[in-house]
């Protein structure tokens, strides 16, 4: 598989620990933790019916599923009457060879990239550099993991693991063309040196690839939402323009496209609209000023047929706003990085087991505290810990789980069946924990507890269980 | 105290584990509320209602705990448990393991329909709104996730809070943000769950209340767990002691 050299997802304990042990990150991701939450929950409190938007955002994309076949259909008929070209890749090998193939007959030298996540899931950049093309990421998060040689740490927000330090660090050493003795403190001159960098690249490139937020059938139109118009610059100067889409980011309207674009921008950067909104229906047509000569929309599958027809159907609901990672404590703690690949959060924990396979991201799923917030956020309303909840029961029944988990469990299960057993071993455990613990009121260390008693104190329990007490008459306390 | 000549309602008490083996104090406060408020409290036999295999994907145990749960306590007129987890685990997951079930899904649907957190079934079903407790010192209240995400529990809690003589609540930041306990999850991922739980840590003592409330005994244990370890002077009760006015020593302490 040729994402298995990004994919660190089984290593995602000892991800988590260097993580955990990044002052750098552990700044940086404080930022996610505070700024974001706060600005989206003030944005969504001003819009009354953001609730019943998203039950509508819920059931467009619910409709959309159930006649999906239809709807790609209905996109390609009229995507191609508008002069464009709509393609067809199973999987992500098939994705890079049509990409490679509209490259290679346009004679092409430099790509520039807009942002696209479907891209991240079939490793274009690196197969296009392995095949003589250079892909030049041009949002600017983007572009900043491009240049270290990392997966983005975040859907929206790819360069969030980053502080400004490190960014300026990064520049001096790639921009070595620029005077070593520039000033690059502030924020804005960090910017523009990436936008007079970049700007070049515009003008160069021969094919330029965006992403879609989503696919539009009535009209066969792709839409990016975007917030530095590097989209624009990079979908209508190159002659070529391909367009990286996966199957489920069609919908049936213009009317269905504006309301998801309503609780999307609100969910991911609590903006109500992004920056820049932009429709692509085929290419430049005759008395166009501008535009591509050529169009392509590259619809991947990548396992979301499967998805389509299992347990994991309403993952398929996802719009990318990022808005689950945001809001999880579990993502705030150990960053986009950990997880693995290229999805991270409570979405990532859902949707890479999907894709690359329960044996390879099997911690995805299990790392997660169930708080629920991801789901109280969703615009789609995706239950995500049910979901994931559904991961770990696969890999019980592919017997995937640690001994320890499993076994501790079914120790406690079978007492926990057999009611007057369980309460004459509870009642001694507790009787010789209570007094033991009767001295101080609490432990430094358990046996087999060292996992919580590394990091806490255990309360001692009192010498009688409630029900024993319960049992002898004893009422009140 | 419902002073209605009709008997108030049979309620079975859902201890919960953690209750039961750790704290039975709880179980005692949980008797005296329901009681004040007109109940006739019985605890019928039981052990645990599932939840952590539930949570681990072992379906087919979990299926057979509920049933035990279900059998033991569906001939009182509401189920009452002192835990969001737990009545979050019957009322809203429950109902997922008998789907499609003929015979078992409606007797389930019932059986959720009268199964409550204690706080809130206080407040919303007995109509609860005196407390004769009083209570000298500032506390914090940390919403828990199941509680206040599957069952809607937040005002309820604060409200009973409020007519605690002498109690001052001060809210802490993110108070509605995970502790990092996450049943299993503490124990499978014990560094994320500690940096989890340090952070909410900080800000239970940011507050300077002296005492930490929350509705679940496995956030309390985990949260005070790592004041103590901090050496932060902050005790932690679960909320229905302060209601019912218990004086046995806090979570931890002696």
């Amino acid at each position: 598989m040729a994402f298995a050299e990004h994919l660190t997802s089984p290593a995602f304990k000892e991800n988590a620990k260097g993580a955990l042990a990044d002052p750098q990150l552990q700044s940086a991701l404080h930022g996610v933790e505070t700024g974001v939450v706060d600005r989206r929950r003030a944005t969504v409190e001003k819009l009354p019916e953001f609730q019943a938007l998203r039950d509508s955002a819920r059931d467009i994309k619910n409709h959309t599923l159930a006649h999906l076949d239809l709807y790609l259909e209905q996109f390609e008929q009229k995507c191609t009457a508008a002069g464009g070209n709509v393609h067809y890749a199973v999987t992500a090998e098939e994705a890079r060879a049509l990409v490679l193939d509209i490259c290679r007959k346009a004679n092409a030298k430099l790509v520039t990239k807009g942002k696209s996540m479907v891209g991240e899931e079939i490793a274009i950049n690196d197969f296009l550099e392995q095949n003589g093309i250079a892909p030049i990421e041009t949002d600017l998060g983007e572009y900043l993991v491009q240049i270290r040689h990392e997966l983005p740490s975040h859907i929206i927000m790819p360069a969030i693991h980053l502080t400004k330090e490190q960014i300026e660090a990064d520049f001096r050493r790639v921009h070595t063309h620029l005077p070593a003795d520039r000033n690059l403190e502030e924020h804005q001159t960090l910017l523009t040196e990436a936008r007079t960098v970049l700007r070049e690249r515009f003008l160069a490139a021969d094919v330029g690839i965006t992403g879609a937020n989503f696919l539009v059938a009535e009209t066969g139109t792709s839409i990016i939402v975007t917030n530095e118009g590097n989209g624009d610059l990079t979908q209508t100067l190159p002659r070529v323009h391909i367009v990286l889409a996966s199957i489920e980011k069609v919908v049936p309207t213009l009317e269905d496209m504006s309301q998801l674009l309503r609780v999307l921008a609100r969910s991911a950067t609590a903006q109500e609209m992004s920056v820049y909104t932009t429709l692509s229906t085929g290419p430049r047509r005759p008395g166009d000023p501008d535009g591509p000569n050529e169009y392509h929309v590259i619809i991947l599958d990548n396992g979301r047929t499967a998805m389509l027809g299992g347990q994991f159907r309403e993952m398929l609901r996802c719009i990318r706003c990022g808005a689950c990672m945001n809001h999880c404590p579990v993502y705030a703690a150990v960053g986009g990085h950990t997880y693995g690949w290229v999805y991270p959060g409570p979405m990532g924990a859902v949707l890479t087991p999907s894709i690359v396979g329960i044996e390879n991201a099997g911690h995805l799923p299990n790392a997660s505290t169930f708080c629920g917030r991801c789901e109280e956020v969703c615009p789609v309303k995706i239950p995500l810990p049910k979901l994931m909840r559904y991961w770990r029961e696969r890999e019980f029944e592919k017997n995937l789980q640690p001994a320890t988990i499993r076994n501790g469990l079914a120790f406690w299960a079978w007492f926990a069946q057999r009611p007057r057993l369980y309460r004459i071993a509870t009642s001694l455990a507790m009787f010789g924990m209570g007094l033991a613990g009767k001295f101080f009121g609490r432990f430094r260390w358990l046996p087999l507890a060292g996992s919580w008693t590394r990091h806490r104190d255990f309360p001692a329990p009192h010498v009688q269980t409630f029900q024993a007490q319960w049992k002898r008459g004893v009422r009140t306390r | 105290m419902n002073k209605d000549a009709t008997p108030g309602p049979r309620v079975g008490l859902f201890v919960t584990c953690l209750v039961d083996l750790i704290r039975p104090a709880v179980g005692f406060a949980a008797v005296k509320l329901l009681e004040d408020a007109g109940c006739t409290v019985e605890v019928p036999s039981q052990t645990c209602c599932g939840q952590p295999a539930f949570n681990s994907g072992h379906r087919a145990t979990t299926r057979a705990m509920a049933e035990q749960v279900i059998a033991a306590f569906e001939p009182y007129d509401y189920i009452v448990a002192p835990s969001g987890s737990c009545a979050g685990m019957i009322k809203t997951h429950y109902p997922e393991l008998f789907e499609g079930d003929a015979v078992w899904a409606p007797r389930v649907e019932k059986f959720c329909a009268k199964t409550y957190e204690l706080i809130s079934f206080l407040v919303d079903v007995m109509k609860v709104s005196k407390i004769d407790a009083a209570f000298d010192g500032t506390v914090t209240y940390h919403d828990s996730c199941s509680g206040l995400r599957e069952l809607g529990v937040r005002a309820q809690p604060r409200k009973l809070l409020s007519r605690v003589k002498g109690l001052e609540l001060k809210e802490m930041h993110d108070a509605d943000v995970c502790c990092g306990f996450g049943g299993t999850f503490c124990v499978k991922y014990p560094d994320i769950s500690n940096t989890i739980v340090t952070k909410k840590a900080e800000h239970i003592a940011a507050t300077g209340a002296d005492t930490l409330l929350a509705g679940d005994m496995g956030c309390l244990m985990n949260m005070v767990g790592k004041l103590q370890r901090l050496g932060k002077p902050v005790h932690a009760r679960h909320i229905a002691e302060v209601l019912a006015g218990v004086t046995a020593p806090p979570i931890g302490e002696r």
